[in-house]
């Protein structure tokens, strides 16, 4: 690949992570769900896409960070499934970034294993790290069919 | 299959639908062999194939089809009658050109199959007609003759002169008639004459202006002729086209209702009355898109005729085969999905159903068989019967069957309706079974056939009487993509309930609200006319926090549905609209979540989940393990010895631990200690207008250490009734209801028990309610069986 990637980035809480932009469909605004009970503790509900159904998957309860604040509202980020889209639901947005290659990085052996296992790899920016999302990988949880 | 071009992919369309009608026509002809309307249309049925496979360059399919045709052209001409071997040829003649086509279909060739020996049977039908003494000695028209007038004139006419041809094929045909049609006979002779002037005729019909309009007009005159004047009136459409604008109708129900939504809470008198011309046109447009897609349910039975025959004549049986209804119409999709369930009735029908010609005649029935296929329109449901006037279900030999395959247990089986032994034709460990005998054998995959039928929203049931037939209905929604549903609320969330599976509504208030409910040992039922309705709380099935009652006015709201023909009551906070909804599918991420359907939009835009009503059954275990499908409960059910039952736990005395089959108790009821009144010897109670006799159980079995009464304490009471008669056992506590398998460690001589068993870890003692109602009152049964004879 002579082209650098464009990811598209967003944060939950000081966590800055990307996926690529090519599996991105769209950022919406905080839209109203409806739950689905019993339904594994990530899906937070589904959202009426102009007339399609999405599930809204918490980011923030997939990767293991504490519950998002009350009154804080999320924004979606709608990406591309083989069958359809899922919508997740993240605290805010940044850029759309090209980083250069050569600052790529595996995850660490030392991270979480189950969060190593959804990063593609990690992008040493200056000032802070840029985690890369598995967006196959993310739907791939308990209660999830196969 | 790309790159096959146009003209190709036509002619495959075309020749299946012909084919088609050649199979119709075909059966149609054996019963009524005079109408010689029908060898004319079979004959132009062949033909056209034969034109064109020529045209095409298809060598061997045009070999088959043209002998065929001569064949027939001797048919038509009457000099055969049409009998069994002549339309057993012809339609192997069929099967061999669809076979073909597939060939050319798949592969662009016409396959490897030779064909030689259906050809050579044909040629020997133009001989003998199918009459094995060869009686006739006429020999068919010789060969190259028949060739002559099998020439296509139109396809001819295309690339000659018209006015030539017309005549040069007459004259043609004239000099080979004289000189080598000599040693057939007269008829012979007329045969290939008559051919000629027909073609002359055609072939002068094409004289026209131009060889393109020639055939233009002959296209239209064969599509006139086979009775396809619509031709003019009616285009192809890709059914992806159809099922987009399906679609597209779908996603504008919802716009609409939404806007109908908003509009209520507008005053503007233009916008008000746009909407509802909008609401209006919607709905006229949903109709008609679905129209499109509709197509006569007689588009599927036309095959049957030719199943019902074949497998008749192979069985040995005579059959008639009825249909009424065949306008019907019904979705395109649901017609391929039922398209499987139906012949498979049907072949069984032929198969089980209707009895060989020598049976019927010692029953009294006339010798052939009559096959009665229904459809038509009812509450919005197409219904489809499917009815033979055979021998009906032995049910005797399915319940024994059913028994042995642990399926049902005795007792169960002992106490079973005609009618509901029948639907155990439908389980899965009966149907994969052998079959059960040769009458009721009915089996091998009808719990296919179920599952196919209810995978589209639709029901099946069946009725049988022995000995005089048996009926299946089936019951299908008209289109799967925008089906009415009840909402309902729970905890603040909108639920949709397909309507299909909704039998009624029930809203409880005040006094009935805080008592009708009762509980068996923490298991909620409804008393709905007389039988109990067990209830499920979908907030608590789902997880969802109960709702406040009201102290000063409470109120229950129970949705009453039914779930493989078990019917149970949903409780929710509240019952809203039916409304029109589009279902969409939920994401792979919910596909494992069985309590859903899928999920719609609602009129406000938020998003409704449609409640899958069978697996919410399941999953409150409402339905009976047995009903639940396949291989596992069969497996669980194998898995320990002993017998499977359903026991009433309950407690006598001190550590007294009893249990007895639940099918023995008609109700439970508790009274106060003030209401027993004493009658004779005899405790009572005043008990819907009657008296119900108590009976102590612990006095009557002994031997449990009594138990200390609070004051104004509740009896149980376990009420026992057997025609029309009621006694109430006392006992001390309700403890459970359990399904398990029982093995019964210890016989008991003890007057009152059958022995003891392990339930849920405990020691529990097997109560004989009627032997125990037998010592107090010898005369309960007697009394009961004098009273029905």
């Amino acid at each position: 690949m002579s082209t650098e990637t464009q990811y598209c980035t967003f944060f939950l809480d000081n966590d800055f992570f990307g996926i690529e932009v090519s599996r991105v469909q769209e950022i919406l605004r905080y839209q109203d769900m409806t739950e689905v009970p019993l339904s594994a503790p990530v899906i937070r509900g589904l959202i009426n896409l102009r007339g399609q159904i999405m599930t809204a998957v918490d980011l923030r309860e997939r990767v293991g960070l504490p519950p998002r604040e009350d009154g804080k509202r999320p924004i979606n980020v709608v990406i591309r499934q083989k069958d359809g889209g899922v919508s997740l639901l993240v605290d805010s947005i940044g850029d759309v970034m090209s980083p250069s290659e050569e600052l790529a990085e595996a995850a660490p052996e030392n991270v979480n294993p189950r969060i190593r296992a959804l990063l593609q790899g990690v992008y040493k920016l200056e000032g802070r790290l840029l985690q890369i999302l598995d967006p196959d990988k993310l739907m791939e949880f308990e209660g999830a069919a196969a | 299959m790309s790159e096959l071009d146009e003209v190709l992919q036509e002619f495959l369309v075309e020749s299946y639908e012909n084919l088609d009608q050649l199979e119709q026509d075909m059966v149609s002809l054996e019963e009524r062999p005079e109408e010689t309307e029908i060898i004319a249309s079979i004959f132009r049925t062949i033909h056209t194939i034969k034109g064109t496979c020529g045209f095409l360059g298809f060598s061997k399919l045009e070999k088959v089809t043209h002998t065929g045709e001569n064949l027939l052209s001797l048919l038509r001409d009457g000099h055969w009658k049409i009998n069994r071997p002549i339309a057993d040829a012809l339609l192997h003649t069929g099967d061999a050109v669809r076979e073909m086509l597939g060939h050319i279909e798949t592969t662009e060739t016409e396959g490897d199959t030779d064909y030689s020996d259906l050809i050579t049977e044909l040629e020997r039908l133009q001989k003998t007609g199918g009459l094995e003494d060869g009686s006739s000695e006429v020999e068919a028209p010789d060969d190259q003759a028949m060739n002559a007038v099998d020439a296509t004139p139109a396809e001819e006419a295309a690339t000659e002169e018209p006015d030539d041809e017309a005549s040069e094929l007459a004259e043609d045909l004239d000099a080979k008639s004289e000189d080598e049609a000599e040693p057939a006979t007269q008829e012979a002779v007329e045969t290939v004459a008559e051919a000629a002037v027909q073609a002359a005729e055609s072939a002068a019909r094409s004289v026209a202006p131009s060889p393109k309009a020639a055939q233009a007009e002959q296209a239209q005159q064969r599509a006139a002729d086979a009775g396809k004047g619509a031709a003019e009136q009616a285009i192809r459409v890709d059914v992806g086209l159809l099922d987009k604008l399906m679609n597209l109708v779908g996603e504008l129900v919802l716009a609409r209702n939404q806007i109908l939504q908003y509009g209520n809470s507008q005053q503007d008198p233009i916008f008000v009355s746009t909407t509802q011309r909008l609401n209006v046109l919607t709905t006229e447009l949903q109709e008609n898109v679905m129209k499109t897609r509709m197509q006569p349910i007689g588009n599927i039975w036309n095959k049957l005729p030719r199943v019902v025959r074949d497998l008749a004549n192979s069985c040995g049986k005579k059959i008639r085969l009825e249909m009424e209804g065949k306008d019907t119409e019904l979705d395109k999709t649901l017609i391929e999905a039922i398209k499987d369930p139906l012949t498979h009735l049907v072949r069984n029908a032929v198969d089980h159903g209707v009895e060989g010609p020598e049976d019927r005649l010692a029953a009294g029935k006339h010798e052939e068989g009559v096959l009665l296929l229904r459809a038509f329109h009812e509450g919005g449901m197409v219904n489809i019967e499917i009815a033979d006037d055979g021998g009906g279900i032995n049910t005797d030999a399915i319940r024994s069957k059913a028994v042995r395959n642990d399926l049902i247990t005795q007792d169960q089986a002992d106490n079973m309706g005609e009618r509901e032994v029948a639907n155990l034709i439908f389980k899965a460990g009966l149907s994969t079974a052998k079959q059960v005998t040769n009458v009721s054998g009915r089996g091998v995959g009808m719990d296919v056939v179920r599952t196919n039928i209810e995978k589209i929203g639709g029901t099946i049931e069946i009725q049988s009487r022995q000995g005089h037939g048996t009926t299946f209905r089936i019951k299908i929604p008209l289109t799967l993509a925008i089906i009415p549903a009840q909402v309902v609320t729970a905890a603040q969330n909108r639920f949709a309930i397909p309507q299909v599976s909704l039998l009624e509504l029930l809203r409880l208030e005040g006094n009935e609200a805080a008592h009708g409910i009762e509980l068996i040992h923490g298991t909620p039922v409804y008393r709905l006319r007389g039988n109990l309705l067990p209830l499920i709380y979908l907030n608590h099935e789902l997880g969802l926090p109960q709702k406040e009652q009201d102290p000063d006015n409470p109120i229950v709201n129970i949705v009453v549905l039914q779930a493989d023909e078990r019917d149970f009551g949903l409780v929710v906070d509240s019952i809203n609209d039916t409304e029109e909804i589009v279902v969409k599918p939920l994401g792979s991420e919910l596909k494992g979540l069985n309590t859903y359907a899928g999920a719609t939009i609602m009129g406000d835009g938020a998003v409704a989940l449609i409640l899958d009503v069978i697996g919410l059954a399941q999953r409150a275990h409402v339905l009976n393990e047995i009903r639940e499908h396949g291989a596992s409960s069969k497996d669980d059910l194998a898995g320990e010895g002993g017998e499977r039952k359903t026991l009433l736990l309950f407690a006598i005395g001190e550590g007294g631990r009893l249990a007895m089959p639940l099918e023995m108790v008609a109700r439970l009821e508790e009274f106060e200690l003030e209401r027993i009144e004493q009658a004779g010897t005899q405790q009572v109670v005043q008990y819907r207008g009657e008296l119900l006799p108590l009976i102590q159980v612990s006095s009557v079995l002994g031997g449990y250490a009594p138990r200390a009464r609070e004051p104004h304490e509740k009896l149980q009471v376990v009420v026992y009734t057997k025609n029309g008669r009621s006694v109430g056992l006392l006992v001390d506590d309700i403890l459970d209801i359990v399904h398990e398998n029982i093995t019964v460690q210890r016989e008991s001589d003890r007057m009152g028990l059958l022995g003891s068993a392990v339930i849920q870890g405990k020691v529990t003692d097997l109560v004989d309610a009627e032997g125990v109602i037998r010592a107090v009152d010898p005369s309960f049964f007697a009394q009961t069986e004098s009273a029905i004879a």
